[in-house]
């Protein structure tokens, strides 16, 4: 990230160092320690509000690290998180698997996954990629909807509650706790991939694939390897969900949330965590944003028009980001720090800010 | 021999949607993943023509089809031109928001129950008897009818017409296309009415048929899997690819299991990117340029 003016880094610490300052510190602390206290304030709709965010965080996280980060477009996210839901749904069901069991079976299958969508785009790139992407989804779903047809749970299976020894997971505050620790844990593993050799090689990848292979990059075994972390990553997100939920039904896994999971890394701005952080908060949060505004308007016989309503402002917002602004909520959060940062002055940095 | 029917009016629909796919790829190299909801919208188009304008059909249909063309143009014209130098899965979001926005405005205008066009409209749909004991509705036999008549014209208006081999000119080489002066704003918006219309063909069809909901797109994404086994940018390999993917699909659901026959063509999809990616009659060099 290159800042409009500011600080300049004398050695390699300081500028591979996560947060470099004084105050970068105690505004991360401060903020960790409002998260940690929110349940003593905030009120039961809030925190499962937060927790919604927590959990499609770790998702949007998974396709940061495959898309943003690797360059590798996937129309199949959907897939992998139902790879998830449905691991624990089926072991549960089949022989009553407790968590320890699950959650690694489901990190197995996802990275099983990710090798076989990951195959082929040794071959494919752009478009077809995606494509072949979105086939898989569809297949992923077909199995989830055939088990259930076949074993008579039309409407989905139920999933126990989370229990791992003395740890369980029953009440609102728990769940906020638990999905507040994974997003951190994902949130640190995407930040430190960006500094690893691991990242670095996605990156260049992503940039110039020609350029990458002749700095002896092992092109095919990186996108292997992006492909594999982002799915083992969002069907662990899967897997949580259904504990969430304790209900996996294969309706949940419509293409339209594949569609979510792309706004959120798009409209926060693509190739950055922070992005899929405030992006994931901003796509669940928008249609709690437009009830409230609705409420607050106070037109009445809205009701019926409501639900079309929020997926068409999602819709447009997507289309407005993709239009206006590539680089999201993080680009314009940028630009108004360097109008900050340089002000009086307004003339633009000379390495643009991306 | 009902069977092999079956897949002839299958196939007659892919074909008409899967045209859409391939015009606008084949001008601007973008993956339109609203077509199915575009032929929703001509759906839609149909139905409010006959209920507000009129219900003789041959009224009501001209009208929706020229309704569906116009709504191609406009598209082009007020969104995806200004996505021109973006990247390309960019532009393919920005279809996929417009698939939403199409969705939603039909579901605020006409609601979301499902509609039938053809009673509106106060026709039948009568059983024809074809011989060997073969019987197809009067609906099914028109929708092969348009999917000939249809590519017949496509390949007439590309090989023949002025316009037809400019557009051909510039998705085989766009650069050199523009230095000679052809006007790429109007043959990518052209392209795109074109898909809108053939898109509003097999929504005015389906939906005289079927019925009408809201949620009628997700047909066409069964139609990009045939446009992309057929390849991306060939109408030629679109109507073998078309048959082969209705057979499959039919023969899936006549041996037992509907649920499969659901996601049999994104299996023929996987199956083609795996061994040919490039389809039956795409161009092979395709793959490295995108």
């Amino acid at each position: 990230m290159a800042y409009g003016s500011g600080a300049f880094r004398t050695t390699y610490e300081r500028d591979m160092a996560l947060v470099d300052s004084r105050p970068r510190w105690i505004a991360l602390a401060l903020f960790l320690v409002l998260l940690l206290l929110l349940p003593a304030v905030a009120s039961r709709f809030t925190l499962e509000l937060m927790s919604q965010v927590a959990l499609a965080a770790v998702g949007a996280l998974g396709l940061h690290l495959l898309t943003g980060m690797a360059g590798q477009v996937s129309l199949g996210h959907a897939g992998f998180l139902a790879a998830g839901a449905f691991t624990v749904g089926i072991l549960v069901e089949a022989i009553k698997a407790p968590p320890w069991l699950t959650l690694p079976a489901a990190a197995l299958v996802g990275a099983l996954l990710g090798l076989a969508v990951g195959i082929p785009s040794l071959r494919l790139r752009g478009l077809y990629l995606a494509l072949g992407t979105l086939a898989m989804h569809y297949v992923v779903v077909w199995i989830g909807s055939e088990y259930q047809a076949r074993y008579g749970f039309h409407t989905g299976v139920m999933v126990p509650t989370f229990e791992l020894g003395p740890l369980f997971i029953r009440s609102a505050v728990h769940w906020y706790y638990a999905l507040l620790a994974l997003a951190l844990a994902a949130t640190c593993v995407s930040v430190n991939l960006t500094r690893s050799r691991v990242g670095r090689a996605w990156m260049a990848v992503r940039d110039r694939e020609v350029a990458a292979a002749s700095l002896g990059i092992a092109v095919a075994r990186y996108k292997l390897l992006a492909f594999v972390a982002s799915s083992v990553m969002t069907s662990l997100a899967g897997a949580v969900w259904a504990y969430y939920r304790s209900f996996v039904s294969v309706e949940a896994f419509s293409f339209t949330l594949t569609i979510e999971y792309i706004a959120m890394v798009v409209i926060g701005g693509l190739g950055s965590v922070l992005g899929a952080l405030i992006g994931a908060a901003f796509v669940i949060l928008l249609p709690y944003l437009i009830d409230s505004v609705v409420a607050a308007l106070q037109v009445g016989e809205v009701q019926y028009y409501l639900f079309p309503l929020k997926f068409g402002a999602f819709g447009l917002l997507m289309a407005l980001f993709l239009l206006f602004e590539p680089l999201g909520l993080v680009g314009i959060w940028q630009r108004v720090r360097n109008w900050v940062l340089l002000w009086p002055l307004r003339y633009i940095p000379l390495r643009a800010s991306r | 021999m009902q069977t092999v029917a079956g897949i002839i009016v299958l196939a007659s629909l892919y074909v008409l949607l899967g045209v859409g796919y391939v015009l606008i790829y084949r001008a601007s190299r973008v993956l339109n993943l609203a077509q199915g909801d575009l032929m929703m919208f001509g759906g839609y188009a149909l139905f409010a023509a006959a209920t507000s304008v009129a219900a003789a059909p041959l009224v009501a249909i001209p009208l929706a089809l020229a309704v569906s063309g116009m709504a191609g143009f406009l598209i082009y014209i007020l969104l995806m031109s200004r996505m021109a130098g973006h990247p390309v899965f960019a532009a393919v979001l920005v279809t996929v928001s417009l698939g939403i926005l199409l969705r939603v405005g039909v579901v605020l205008l006409f609601t979301d129950q499902l509609r039938y066009p053809l009673q509106v409209m106060a026709l039948t749909n009568p059983p024809l008897h074809l011989g060997r004991g073969v019987t197809v509705s009067m609906i099914d036999a028109l929708s092969v009818t348009a999917a000939v008549v249809v590519m017949a014209a496509l390949v007439l208006f590309l090989r023949g017409s002025t316009l037809g081999i400019q557009m051909r000119a510039a998705g085989e080489r766009p650069l050199l296309a523009a230095q000679r002066g052809i006007n790429f704003q109007l043959l990518f918006a052209l392209s795109w009415a074109l898909a809108s219309l053939t898109g509003g063909v097999a929504g005015v069809l389906y939906a005289s048929n079927v019925r009408l909901d809201p949620s009628l797109g997700v047909f066409g994404l069964k139609a990009f899997a045939v446009a992309l086994v057929g390849g991306l940018d060939s109408l030629g390999g679109l109507v073998p690819a078309a048959i082969l993917v209705a057979a499959v699909e039919v023969l899936t659901i006549r041996f037992g299991n509907p649920l499969l026959a659901e996601v049999s063509p994104f299996l023929c999809l996987l199956a083609m990117l795996l061994v040919r990616p490039w389809g039956f009659a795409g161009t092979r060099e395709e793959l490295e340029r995108v």
